[in-house]
Parts: structure tokens; C-alpha cells; sequence
């Protein structure tokens, strides 16, 4: 076997990578696992976790990746804060460069995650921090009984729009089609939500102000209609795009850019694996991410083995 | 309260701040806000490790109105960098460490 700096390493430490980081570390593989930013990944912007099972009251976000953090840790697992800026894995011996310095590693795990997808309308951009956002944990209480906006109809869009009911007078929730893709159980919190008004069949076309967001233009898709709300936020969740731009070509990636793998995680590419949101994966959660996380570890696990024999 | 991060207000924001002989780094934060307590550790390892050449400083939004009304602040964590009492950078949201190394060194 050649020598190598790392059996594994995991770049990103959001819950999937954090996930194969504790499962790696009890293999006792040579392991690293680099976060680029800070360690949880997406859920350290979410307010309330309440579907991750072991946890019947909820947990916060950030309470959650402690505990993740604490207990890879207990087995040894080494995190790093760098960032990978490109891989080579053209060798059966991989190669990263970080931002200091550059790894061989017998096997990778891309466990990146995705992050918030823009619309792309005009004024979003400009008034990024100044009354658009998609983190209503950062932002709501500078609403506080303001009137808002929110775009999307997925989870995100209607877990956050009722966390923003806690602080502002209104949320107008716009969404593109007839009916909410949420949970049910989260569709119906915010049916029942007085301070939701859901502005179906409906896409935002602008947004308008002076220094901070004063109006948002939507059309309504079935009757081109367009009209304008007055708001002083707009919040948008609209689905993610996954963090994949360090890798070169030759990962097998479907339509949208996810990375396609395979039940036992593997990608295209042999000793390269895959965990979490930039998977293409037909559910993004903490359940799923971790899942996910052991299975790429076990996968690596067995990728090495195979090699010393 | 880590190391060489001094907590500002309202009131004392002229004096620590604006008036300052060092570049100072501001860190608007709240206790309610998740993302806030996650770089807040980033910018404990930056004044570890600038403290000598910039004053790091953090001010609660929640106690402090006035401070981030007057620099347009909608989003936090927000940092901004100040020098001779002018704003030169200013950072939303969670960003790399190196940037906000980037940041600092590139004054």
C-alpha cells in the first residue's frame, strides 16, 4: 500500500461530514475532516430542530452541532478549518489542495453541502443584507411588527415564515404554484396562521427601495397580473445549489449538479464518496445527512481494506 | 468574555470606537442569533492573533439600538471594520476565516 497522508479525508463539517468523521474515527482510519467556514454547516441557522429523532422537545441548531462536534471529538476525530480549493483524482492516490498546503489520501468523502439558491431578480443582490436575506435566525428581530416577505414553499420557506411570525406583524408568503410542497404538518401551521398570507401561483419579479427594501413586484403565472407589496423584508427560499466548485470534471453529477452515487455512497470516481445536501438525494435533512455520513465511512472503511490485501 | 474583546455600546461607541487610535473591528451580535455564536470562536483566534494591531471589539444589537440603525444594519453577525473612525469593510453573515484574515491584514 502506498503511504499517504490520510486513509480519509471528509471536506465539509455539516452534519453528514461530521457523521462520517465519528464513524471514521471509531474504524480508526487516519482520518481529517476540513470545514471551511465554521462546523455544522446549514443547521447553524436553524432556530428550532424538531424532526431529528432522540430529541422530543427539539433542539436548536447550534446546540445540535455541539453535540455532534463533542462526540466525534471524544473519538479522536481531528477537524480543521481550511478549506479545499481543488483535488486531483486522476491516481488511485488523491491529491487536495488546501489553502496551505497539499494531502495525498487514500480516499475522499465530499460531504459540502449546498447552500441557499438566489432567484436572480433584480434587487436582490443590491439589498443582500439590507432587508433580503435567508436566514430569518439572523434577521427577524430587525423586523420586529414589520410587514415581510417570503419566497418559496418548501420546508424551509414555511418552517422559517412561522418563525417569523413571532416578530413581525405579516408575512406574505409567495409561492409559484397552487399548493405548498412543506411537510403537512408544516402546512398546516401556516394555514392556520393568522399572520401568514400566502400570495399563491405567484413569482417575485423585484425588488425596490431607497438604502433598505421598501417594495417587492410579484406576477401572478396563471394571470400575468403583477402588483406591488410593500415590505421592509424579503426573505428567500427557493431550494439549494450544491457547493461542488472545487471539483474538477469527472465526478459523475446529475442535471442539477448533485453528485450521483450509488446505496453504498460511492460516486463515480473509485475511493471518493459522497454524504448529505450535495448528494442527489430526494431529502435534505439531519436524518438523512447522517445517514448518509456512516454509510460513506463504512464505505471507505471498506475501500482501504481492500487495498492492503 | 474572550481574551482582548472589549463589549461596546451606544455610549461608548464614539469613544472606543471612532475615536480609537487603532483600526478597531466591530462584531454586531445577539444572543438569539445562532450564526452569531458560531463565528464568534473565529473572531476570539483572529484577536489572538491581531490584537496587538487592531482593537476587536463585539456590541449587542439587543442592548444597543442605536449604533446599528446608524450603519444600516439588518443582518447579523455583522462585522465592520473601522479606521480613523470610517468604515473600511464591512462583512454580512458567516464568512471564512481567511477572508476575515483578509480583511484585516489588507489595511
Amino acid at each position: 500500500m502506498k503511504n499517504v497522508d490520510y486513509d480519509l479525508v471528509i471536506i465539509g463539517g455539516g452534519p453528514a461530514g461530521l457523521a462520517a468523521g465519528l464513524y471514521a474515527a471509531r474504524a480508526r482510519l487516519k482520518v481529517i475532516l476540513v470545514e471551511k467556514v465554521v462546523v455544522g454547516g446549514q443547521i447553524v441557522i436553524s432556530d428550532w430542530i424538531e424532526n431529528y429523532p432522540g430529541f422530543p422537545e427539539g433542539l436548536s441548531g447550534p446546540d445540535l452541532v455541539q453535540k455532534f462536534t463533542e462526540q466525534a471529538k471524544r473519538f479522536g476525530l481531528n477537524i480543521e478549518n481550511n478549506a479545499a480549493v481543488s483535488v486531483d483524482l486522476s491516481d488511485p492516490v488523491k491529491r487536495i489542495v488546501f489553502n496551505d498546503r497539499t494531502v495525498t489520501t487514500h480516499t475522499i468523502i465530499i460531504a459540502t453541502g449546498a447552500s441557499p439558491k438566489k432567484l436572480d431578480a433584480p434587487g436582490e443582490e443590491m439589498f443582500y443584507g439590507k432587508g433580503v436575506s435567508s436566514c430569518a435566525t439572523c434577521d427577524a428581530p430587525f423586523f420586529k411588527d414589520r410587514i415581510v416577505a417570503a419566497v418559496g414553499g418548501g420546508d424551509t420557506a414555511v418552517k422559517e415564515s412561522l418563525f417569523l411570525t413571532r416578530f413581525v406583524k405579516k408575512v406574505y408568503l409567495i409561492h409559484r404554484r397552487d399548493r405548498l410542497r412543506a411537510e403537512m404538518i408544516l402546512q398546516e401551521q401556516a394555514l392556520a396562521n393568522e399572520k401568514i398570507e400566502i400570495i399563491w401561483d405567484s413569482v417575485l419579479t423585484g425588488i425596490q427601495g431607497f438604502t433598505n427594501v421598501e417594495n417587492i413586484t410579484v406576477q401572478n403565472v396563471k394571470t400575468k397580473e403583477e402588483k406591488t407589496l410593500s415590505v421592509d423584508g424579503c426573505f428567500i427560499w427557493v431550494g439549494e445549489m450544491p457547493n461542488t466548485k472545487f471539483l474538477a470534471d469527472g465526478i459523475k453529477l446529475d442535471e442539477k449538479g448533485f453528485i450521483v452515487a450509488n446505496l453504498n455512497m460511492e460516486t463515480s470516481v473509485p475511493g471518493v464518496f459522497v454524504a448529505g445536501d450535495v448528494r442527489n438525494t430526494p431529502l435534505r435533512q439531519v436524518a438523512t445527512a447522517v445517514g448518509d455520513g456512516a454509510v460513506a465511512a463504512f464505505s471507505a472503511g471498506h475501500y482501504i481494506e481492500n487495498l492492503k490485501k | 468574555m474572550a481574551k482582548g474583546i472589549i463589549e461596546i455600546g451606544d455610549s461608548s461607541f464614539d469613544s472606543e470606537v471612532l475615536q480609537a487610535e487603532k483600526p478597531v473591528l466591530v462584531d454586531f451580535w445577539a444572543p438569539w442569533c445562532g450564526p452569531c455564536r458560531a463565528i464568534g470562536p473565529i473572531v476570539e483566534e483572529l484577536a489572538e492573533a491581531f490584537g496587538d494591531t487592531v482593537k476587536f471589539t463585539k456590541c449587542n444589537v439587543d442592548e444597543n439600538p442605536v449604533t446599528p440603525t446608524k450603519y444600516g444594519i439588518k443582518s447579523i453577525p455583522t462585522l465592520i471594520f473601522f479606521k480613523d473612525g470610517k468604515v473600511l469593510d464591512k462583512i454580512v453573515g458567516i464568512v471564512a476565516k481567511s477572508r476575515l484574515e483578509e480583511m484585516i491584514t489588507n489595511t
